[in-house]
């Protein structure tokens, strides 16, 4: 069997989770006796491709032509389906990013085959893979198989898989071979403008020892107070999941998930959050979490060392009071 | 423009999951629509109360799924169209992307918006898998629409949502279809003249098996499981002023993060 791994860059920087999904493919090599090939795809990008071979691969897949500069899905998957004809690989690894979500079922699909996607596990049952998924935002969990033949595809969510168990190549270098495509401007039919931010970028949320993130718990916006209180006692920073700063109740840049910041502080405190799967993304590295919610069921339990299922508007006052003592005394 | 948006039953938000073989059961709960897919109808309706056009409700499942459609009515669809199949539950989202491409092949449209992904699979894949199969370009994870010039232009100018807080124009011709970013607009409630016209509004119903559509089944889920935790969560429990006390006095002295 070959893996074959599609990593991401953006103007020259790495998307940081395809060095996840790199090490995931080298485990389930290793588990299964097969090999793995890296892909780095776009234009200007050999010495990424050279970074990558360092990595115990096979080989690096050099990927480029100028029309994959900027990133199109119709770019990409052209591209693509040429490399997997030439690769034949058995499995197609991505990392499950914004942008894997824009080509990667498309591509499955356009050579007759389904993906599975945004998977937190993968074990190999007798010489069968085992993907596991999220499903009702995190409550549940499904074991899923390929049916039918190869190629198979999947991608792998942030943080399930971790980018330092990576593998060095043994003897040095793996061998870097650029692949020739036929690429042709009519086959690409949307036009990417300039990249942008519109956060002030007041606030470097990475950068916050200590988070107090409020969900749809907080209920309005006159509520935020209590919450910027506790904030203040642990001399942290506000932050917020989606819903909120959708509201416009705290500014975009307080965002934490998926969309907006990905965060590891010493201590996050989620209140009145339920844990939905483009949140918990961007926290579950913290290294202490604690939980406030008043539905023991909500899945931001999973990812908590402490829980408290109560009312939020009860356990924030008590909470700030007695922080506010232990910082005073 | 004459637009169709995707919409989804799914059960409730907080309806208790009860677990059996490789999915839920599904009696005894409450379902509404995916709530992803209210931000891309509310779309599909400001869009023609800015350039004209028709806005057409799709939904792939079992009869239960009408009442969605009816909603989707109820806010502003001129029709429905729901592809039946009691166990839509069992497709993967390439057989629900076939399903759909075949029940809308005879329409005329120019743009199909879908939510980004329902919140019971969760697959994400439904829209983008739909593009391909009707060779539409597509642009995923929007948070605006504009036309170039007036609608005939027949392209559109999209604010496509990048990680990280990073966004990105992009132009894309018509027709398209496009996942739409939830907080992309406020959703509007359905007014009783709405759910009384909705009564009179067309639903065509298509059983999916007579669509002919082919293909095997990509995937398979084996089971269906609460997942095994990786943390061990300590909880406390007692009255505020208490479980306050103990909190600091954990995080201070047992984690020492304070």
């Amino acid at each position: 069997m070959k893996i074959l791994v599609i990593t991401e860059q953006r103007q020259g920087k790495w998307h940081q989770t395809s060095w996840e999904a790199l090490a995931a493919a080298q485990q389930i090599a290793a588990e299964t006796g097969t090999t793995v090939v890296g892909v780095v795809i776009g234009k200007g990008v050999a010495p990424l491709a050279g970074e990558l071979a360092a990595a115990k691969l096979q080989e690096v897949l050099l990927v480029e032509h100028d029309l994959l500069e900027p990133y199109t899905p119709d770019g990409f998957i052209a591209a693509l389906v040429q490399v997997i004809a030439a690769a034949k690989p058995d499995l197609v690894l991505f990392p499950h990013t914004y942008q894997v979500r824009d080509f990667a079922p498309k591509l499955a699909a356009s050579l007759g085959k389904g993906m599975i996607a945004d998977c937190v596990a993968c074990r190999n049952e007798g010489g069968k893979l085992v993907f596991v998924r999220q499903v009702f935002q995190g409550k549940a969990a499904v074991d899923v198989t390929f049916a039918g033949s190869a190629p198979w595809f999947a991608s792998l969510q942030a943080g399930a898989f971790r980018a330092d168990k990576l593998v060095a190549h043994p003897s040095g270098k793996a061998p870097v071979n650029a692949v020739s495509l036929e690429l042709k401007p009519e086959q690409i039919r949307t036009k990417p403008l300039e990249l942008f931010r519109e956060a002030k970028q007041a606030v470097d949320l990475t950068q916050a020892p200590v988070i107090v993130a409020i969900g749809r718990g907080i209920k309005a916006q006159e509520n935020i107070p209590q919450a910027e209180r506790l904030a203040k006692a642990l001399d942290g920073e506000l932050a917020a999941s989606r819903p909120i700063c959708d509201e416009a109740w705290l500014p975009m840049e307080r965002q934490i998930g998926s969309s907006g910041q990905t965060v590891a502080p010493k201590l996050y405190l989620a209140l009145g959050i339920s844990g939905a799967i483009q949140h918990v993304v961007g926290m579950k590295g913290s290294r202490t979490v604690v939980a406030i919610n008043r539905d023991q069921n909500a899945p931001i339990f999973e990812v908590a060392d402490y829980g408290i299922v109560g009312d939020i508007f009860e356990i924030m006052p008590a909470l700030a009071e007695e922080l506010e003592k232990a910082k005073a005394g | 423009m004459n637009i169709i948006v995707c919409v989804k039953q799914v059960p409730a938000k907080d309806a208790p999951l009860a677990m059996a073989g490789n999915w839920i059961r599904e009696s005894d709960i409450s379902f509404e629509m995916n709530e992803p897919d209210t931000f891309a109808l509310e779309e599909a309706l400001r869009l023609k109360e800015k350039h004209g056009g028709e806005v057409v409700a799709l939904s792939l499942g079992p009869e239960r799924a009408k009442q969605t459609i009816k909603e989707a009515l109820a806010k502003g669809a001129d029709r429905g169209i729901h592809v039946a199949d009691e166990k839509s539950y069992e497709l993967d989202p390439l057989a629900s992307a076939r399903a759909l491409a075949a029940a809308i092949q005879k329409e005329k449209f120019d743009l199909i918006l879908t939510g980004l992904q329902s919140d019971d699979q969760g697959f994400g894949q439904t829209g983008v898998l739909l593009a391909g199969l009707l060779g539409l370009p597509h642009v995923t994870i929007i948070m605006q629409i504009e036309a170039m010039g007036d609608a005939q232009d027949g392209r559109l100018r999209l604010k496509r949502e990048l990680e990280a807080g990073w966004f990105q124009w992009v132009e894309c011709p018509l027709p398209a279809l496009l996942t739409i970013q939830s907080g992309i607009n406020k959703v509007r409630y359905a007014t009783l003249k709405g759910i009384m016209a909705a009564k009179k509004k067309e639903i065509r119903t298509v059983p999916r098996e007579s669509l002919g559509v082919t293909g095997e089944p990509s995937q398979k889920v084996e089971r269906i499981y609460v997942p095994q935790k990786s943390k061990k969560t300590e909880f406390l429990t007692g009255p505020p002023k208490e479980v306050a006390a103990r909190l600091v006095e954990k995080l201070k002295f047992e984690a020492r993060v304070i």
